[in-house]
């Protein structure tokens, strides 16, 4: 085969224009969806991942309740159980940790002047922004005898800072009211971006847990403590350790299950990458489907285009053309009507992806792989389908062929 | 001696259609000469369009033998006979059989496509366009069949079937479809080419049509009944000048 004949397929596409495009609708649809699904999973993964770096340093959390069972909503919701002694426990006894801090979530108004908001509240311990390595813009951080005190003294987020202060104004050294409470801003937080579910981390003001257990929620038990190891290699050990400690502390006895969760970045982007992970492959099987249809349909257009062509296949072979020649001549056809197939799919899957972006705000990233593999596979059910009609062709009678009317 | 370009030796082809066997040539000698112009004549089912399909490579000897130039060609798979046709054959068909939508000079150069060793382009079209000037043809040459007249699209096959220098010009009922006029003229191109050495076979039905040719061979039944020459040969420019001075006799009367 050579350039001649490939010359001949162009031409022979061209005269049916219209049915050449139709029959290349199946592969058009089919590597669209690969391309456009694959970079709404490549851009989801590539977000999540982005949010669990911005989590911090080989994080872990202690989540009260036991999540293997019910998911992760019912340890959310179970009552908290995990104390006041648990945490100073894990402080003294837990070695490879570089920093641990409770977690009391809570929502509450909070106003400067007149402008006041509904923010979440995160009391925390002196640890937790070195742990999430969490950088300041201005001001500085609460010390532990502010957290041992229970001073009214905050953090701002980014977010919550533009709400109360404006756009760029510094806050530090202000009081806000919280809960009605006064509490003087010691720090600004650099911008954290959204987390691994969505939500934006920046719209948060810490206090210490002392305070927030204090003045804003009244409890005693904590929901979650963030552990941050000293190192990656640390994560399991410290893992291990804590499971340990805890079933001690809460007296955990097998066959009881644990009435804790201990969870590392790492499990929590899966979770979080799991939706994205079940709409590629629900994509990717849509895809498969209308590839395949798309085969047949290019096998059925070449079966139609060699019936018809039977008495111009009965001259080629007259004119000394051999059976070889003439099974190359359809399955070039075959092969360049899924490549175009294939390149105009690229295309529209390209553009889709960017479509996708800007009304959803779903990320996307379209990857070379996919690329190259979209057009590998558009030639591969070339070869595959066109086969077929080619070997009947080069397998017609020229006697047969040419008297064909 | 020189050798025979075709020799056919107790030729036989046998069909199966169904239970039936039907013999459609059923022992045939023939041999003919470089340089000759044969007419194969018969009613259908003579035999006559089996035969010239295996004089022109298309199918094989049932039984008995063919030699093509001194290559037996029972003996040759698809291939080879592929090879066979396109560099020693040249077909011209009743129905001209040229590629639709495909320009005249495009439709010659179809059989140097498939020629082994392949030719570059630009001496493809040097020899298709030669080819075409020598049967009249020398413009018109990008026109597709459909804007061609029935002489010329058939002047157009037959360009095409001497492209490659065949040993053998194969006609089967070259001049089925055009009015005697036409037939006459591509019966001189015919001549022509014969008087330049060209071996010439050619399937008819039509006594006058064959009157052009040198001999004549009459089948029936699958069986050669006669093989004479021909006697009161007819030229193709003398019949093209008396029909010419007819015309002009009948317009003067009138």
């Amino acid at each position: 085969m050579g350039f001649a004949t490939l010359k001949i397929a162009i031409r022979a596409l061209k005269r049916n224009f219209l049915r050449s495009i139709l029959t290349m609708l199946g592969i058009i649809i089919g590597v669209a969806a690969v391309i456009s699904g694959v970079s709404l999973g490549t851009g989801a993964k590539a977000q999540v991942e982005k949010s669990v770096a911005s989590m911090g340093q080989n994080i872990l959390t202690v989540f009260s309740g036991n999540m293997q069972r019910g998911g992760f909503g019912r340890g959310m919701g179970s009552t908290p159980n995990l104390t006041r002694e648990d945490y100073e426990a894990l402080r003294r006894e837990i070695t490879g940790v570089a920093g641990v801090s409770p977690e009391v979530r809570t929502f509450a108004t909070v106003a400067f002047g007149s402008a006041n908001q509904q923010t979440q509240v995160l009391g925390v311990g002196e640890d937790y922004v070195m742990a999430r390595s969490w950088p300041f813009r201005s001001g500085q951080n609460f010390t532990d005898s502010d957290v041992r005190s229970g001073n009214k003294v905050c953090l701002l987020g980014t977010t919550a800072s533009k709400t109360l202060f404006g756009e760029g104004a510094d806050p530090v050294g202000q009081i806000v009211r919280i809960k009605g409470g006064p509490y003087q801003v010691m720090g600004l937080l650099e911008s954290k971006g959204a987390n691994t579910f969505g939500s934006d981390q920046d719209d948060i003001v810490l206090v210490p847990w002392t305070s927030a257990q204090k003045r804003l929620t009244g409890d005693t038990m904590f929901r979650s403590f963030t552990v941050s190891a000293e190192s990656p290699g640390a994560m399991t050990d410290v893992q291990n350790q804590i499971t340990e400690l805890l079933r001690q502390r809460h007296k955990i006895v097998p066959p009881r299950e644990d009435d804790f969760t201990v969870r590392n970045q790492q499990e929590l982007a899966d979770f979080a990458t799991q939706t994205s992970r079940v709409m590629t492959v629900v994509i990717s099987a849509i895809a498969g489907i209308s590839l395949l249809v798309g085969g047949i349909g290019i096998m059925n257009i070449m079966l139609v285009s060699v019936t018809e062509r039977t008495r111009e296949i009965g001259i080629r072979l007259a004119v000394g053309g051999r059976g070889s020649d003439v099974m190359w001549q359809f399955l070039a056809e075959a092969i360049l009507l899924s490549l175009a197939g294939g390149a105009l799919g690229i295309a529209i899957g390209i553009w889709a992806s960017k479509i996708i972006t800007e009304l959803s705000a779903f990320p996307t990233l379209v990857s070379p792989t996919s690329i190259v593999i979209a057009f590998s596979v558009s030639a591969a059910i070339g070869i595959v389908f066109g086969f077929f009609p080619a070997l009947k062709a080069a397998r017609l009678d020229p006697i047969e062929a040419l008297r064909y009317e | 001696m020189i050798e025979p370009v075709i020799q056919l030796q107790d030729f036989r082809k046998t069909y199966h259609s169904g239970e039936v066997e039907v013999h459609a040539v059923r022992g045939v000698n023939l041999t003919i000469q470089a340089g000759e112009f044969i007419a194969i004549m018969g009613a259908s089912g003579s035999g006559k369009s089996t035969m010239m399909n295996t004089i022109g490579c298309l199918d094989r000897p049932t039984a008995g033998k063919y030699l093509l130039d001194g290559v037996d060609v029972g003996g040759l798979n698809r291939n080879e006979l592929a090879a066979l046709r396109n560099m020693k054959l040249g077909f011209v068909f009743q129905g001209f059989n040229l590629l639709a939508r495909t320009s005249a000079v495009e439709n010659v150069e179809l059989p140097m496509f498939y020629a082994r060793p392949g030719l570059s382009g630009r001496e493809q079209r040097r020899r298709a366009l030669a080819s075409l000037e020598l049967v009249g043809l020398g413009k018109r040459t990008d026109h597709t069949p459909s804007q061609l007249s029935g002489g010329q699209q058939q002047r157009v096959a037959i360009a095409r079937a001497l492209v490659n220098n065949p040993k053998v010009l194969l006609a089967d009922e070259p001049t089925g479809n055009l009015d005697s006029r036409t037939s006459i003229e591509i019966m001189g191109i015919f001549q022509q080419l014969n008087d330049q050495g060209m071996t010439v076979v050619m399937v008819t039905h039509e006594l006058d049509i064959a009157h052009y040719c040198r001999r004549v061979v009459v089948m029936r039944d699958g069986l050669i009944r006669s093989d004479e020459p021909v006697t009161n040969r007819l030229i193709g420019s003398t019949q093209l000048a008396l029909l010419d001075a007819e015309q002009k006799a009948v317009q003067l009367t009138a």
